[in-house]
Order: C-alpha cells, then structure tokens, then sequence
C-alpha cells in the first residue's frame, strides 16, 4: 500500500483513523502542557466559562488547519479519489471540529487527573466511536457520484457539537476549582 | 441515612423483586408464545435478554443522575452511588452479551457452517458496537476513577466524565443504529416500548419482568453501596 494506490474504503477509513490520531495529539497539548503557575495565573483573570470557550476555539482552529494540510498531503501522496471535492472538504472540516471539541475536554479532564496522553485515549476512544462511524458513512457519499450525503446524519453531528460546547461550559467550573 | 428506614431498608420492594421474578421464570418459560418462523422457542430469550439492557441503561442513568447530585452537593455518599450503581450496570451489560450471544447462536449463526464462521459477520451488528462502547465508557470511568489518588477530586472529576460521557452515550446507543442496517428486530421506531412490536399476552410478562430484574439489579447495588460506606466508616476510625 506504500507504493499503490489504495481503494477508497481504505483511503477513507486510513484518513480518519489518522484524524484521529492527529486530533489526540494535538489536542492533548493545550491542557497538558499548562504548568500550575500559568494554570494559577489564568485562575486571576479569567471565569471558567471563558477559559474553556477559549480553549475549544483555540483547538478548533488548530484542527481545521490539521485536517486541511492532512487531507493536502493525502491526496498529494496517496492519490486522489475524491468525487466531491467541496462536500467532503466541509466534511473534513466538520469532523475536525467534532473531533477537536470532544478531544478538548477530556483533555481538560486528563490533565485534571495529572496523567499522560494514555489516559485521554482510554477515555476517548469509545466516545468517539460513534462519531467516526457517522463521518466515515457520510464521506462515501463523496467518493461515489450518485450517492448523496444524508442531511440528517449532519444535522446530528451540528447537534452533537453544540452539546458538547453546552457540556463543556456547564462542567469545566466543577474541573477548574482545587 | 438519618432517618430510621431509608429506601434501601425497607422490605416491600425487595419481595416485589423476587415475587416478579418467580413470575418471570415460572410464566415467562411455560405459557404460550406466538410460534414466529426462525424465532420458535428462542423468543422466551425476550425475557430475559432485553431486561438485561433495560436493567443495565437503568443503572446508568442513576448512576449519572448521583453524579449530578454529588456536584450539587459534594455529598461523597452520592460518589460512592454514583460508582456502584455504574459496576452493576456493567455487570447487567455483560449478561446482556451472554444472553444475546445464546440468542444469536441459534437465529441469526448460519446453521449449515461453523458459529466461528459467521462470527465476523455478525459482531459489525450496529447495536453490538453501540452496546460495547457503553460498557468500553463506564469501563473507562474505572480507570479514571482508580487513577486519582485524593478522594475530592477523584469523585469530582469522574462525575464530571460520567455526565459528560452518559450524555455521549445517548446518541451513540439510542439514535445511531436506527440509522444503519440491522438484524435487531424494531430498528425503525422503538423496539420494545412499541405496543405493535410484542404480542399482548408476552408484554404481560415482559413489562413485570423489566421492572423485577431492575429492582434486583438495585437491590445488588444497595448491598453493594452499605458494604462501601461501612468500609469507608472503618477506615476513617
């Protein structure tokens, strides 16, 4: 597969594992390398609310601008099978998003619990599942002419997303305090 | 517990738990059953399998709803709920595997080749992955627990994963495998609350059997939940 080009299931699925991935480590930065001092500082100035606002927009951008130079370097190295190029850009994009979201907080709550990146994947990973599994069904319609994109399954992860946000500024005060 | 008889002390429920489940067993393996073609006698399972999952979302869900009150109130009584009612609801997520597996070993397998051999096929079912990430979170939710030495925070920050982990959890066991192919009967609506989906003479098994297997299910929790508050008790003398 290193030297073929590989099918588009397997295009697919490859590239969201590796979104995946990327996303973890990413992502998992922004709250674990914070050292107490700063932590402290931003305890001065800051609310909560804003503080994990803040930080799901930072995390956002920073994935959009991942999944962008990714899906560049996917399709400059394995090939470009992609029927719909805009809709599947919006997917990519979408899915970073939700991906970055939910990476972010349980970030917040790993670098809580003072452990390494390890156990934000233990936490992560069955969460994300089912988002995967949507983003993947979504994007073959993008690599068959025919097929087109459910709006439902789209509207369900907006859904997702804005709940996740919701979640996020409703718990973090219970994280922030110690 | 300041008052003389909470909940967990009184005995009416208790009889209640076990008279409905003589009642499920006696009645749910002897009367009669709609003879469905491929199901046969296998759907008596019914009674036993979907209670499993009924039970185990049940516990879920005050497992969460303590987690919710220990943040309102930073009761640790509420964190020690909130932890054993979400290790019975995994121990009633795993039976609801087994019961399942017994199931699908005599409808869905291919009866001409191997269990083995139909085995891949059937484990991509939507409902099997929605049900192990259910088990995979509260599973994650012990590592996180056991991973936090001081208590405080151990049972703030797995409250907060708790909450923010069951509200997940909704979409990914309730809403996502209606919208993929299924064997699971019902994928269109909502299989086993709808009165068109069972057959009126089972539902008067099912509904009892549903509400006995929940409260032994809680009734486990409880003897769970004194135990720790006993031990907890001890160690802090």
């Amino acid at each position: 597969m290193a030297i073929n080009e590989p099918e588009d299931k397997v295009w697919n699925g490859l590239f969201w594992v590796i979104q995946l991935f990327i996303c973890i480590n990413a992502v998992a930065k922004s709250f674990l390398q914070e050292s107490k001092g700063r932590m402290l500082y931003f305890y001065t100035v800051a609310s909560p609310a804003d503080f994990v606002l803040s930080k799901l927009l930072f995390n956002s951008l920073l994935m959009l601008v991942m999944s962008l130079l990714s899906l560049l370097l996917f399709t400059l190295f394995l090939g470009n099978p992609i029927q719909k190029a805009l809709p599947f850009i919006g997917l990519v994009l979408l899915g970073g998003w939700s991906l970055s979201l939910v990476f972010s907080f349980l970030a917040a709550i790993a670098a809580k619990a003072q452990q390494n990146a390890a156990i934000m994947a233990v936490l992560g990973f069955p969460l994300i599942i089912p988002q995967l599994l949507l983003l993947m069904k979504l994007s073959n319609a993008a690599f068959n002419p025919v097929l087109t994109m459910p709006v439902n399954i789209l509207l369900l992860l907006g859904a997702l997303d804005i709940m996740i946000i919701m979640l996020a500024v409703i718990l973090f005060p219970f994280l922030w305090k110690d | 517990m300041a008052n003389n008889k909470s909940f967990m002390q009184k005995n009416w429920w208790k009889i209640a738990a076990v008279v409905l489940l003589i009642y499920t067993f006696t009645a749910g393996l002897l009367t009669k059953i709609p003879e469905l073609p491929a199901l046969e006698q296998t759907i008596r399972n019914l009674y036993f399998h979907v209670c499993m999952w009924f039970c185990m979302m049940i516990l879920f869900t005050v497992s969460v709803v303590n987690s919710i009150r220990y943040l309102r109130t930073f009761n640790l009584k509420y964190d020690i709920y909130a932890r054993n009612y979400a290790t019975s609801g995994i121990v009633f997520g795993v039976l609801g595997y087994a019961t399942g597996a017994i199931w699908m070993s005599y409808t869905w397998a291919d009866p001409n080749s191997e269990l083995a051999a139909s085995f891949s096929s059937l484990t991509r079912e939507p409902k099997l992955i929605g049900a192990a990430i259910a088990l995979l979170i509260y599973f994650a939710y012990m590592v996180l627990r056991d991973s936090i030495n001081d208590m405080d925070k151990r049972a703030r920050i797995s409250a907060v994963y708790n909450i923010f982990a069951y509200a997940m959890l909704f979409p990914s066991i309730w809403i996502v495998p209606r919208m993929m192919e299924s064997l699971h009967p019902g994928a269109q609506g909502n299989p086993a609350l709808d009165t068109r989906d069972i057959d009126a003479h089972m539902r008067t098994i099912f509904y009892p059997a549903v509400i006995g297997w929940t409260l032994l299910g809680v009734w486990i929790t409880t003897l769970k939940i004194r135990l720790t508050i006993l031990k907890e008790k001890k160690l802090s003398q």
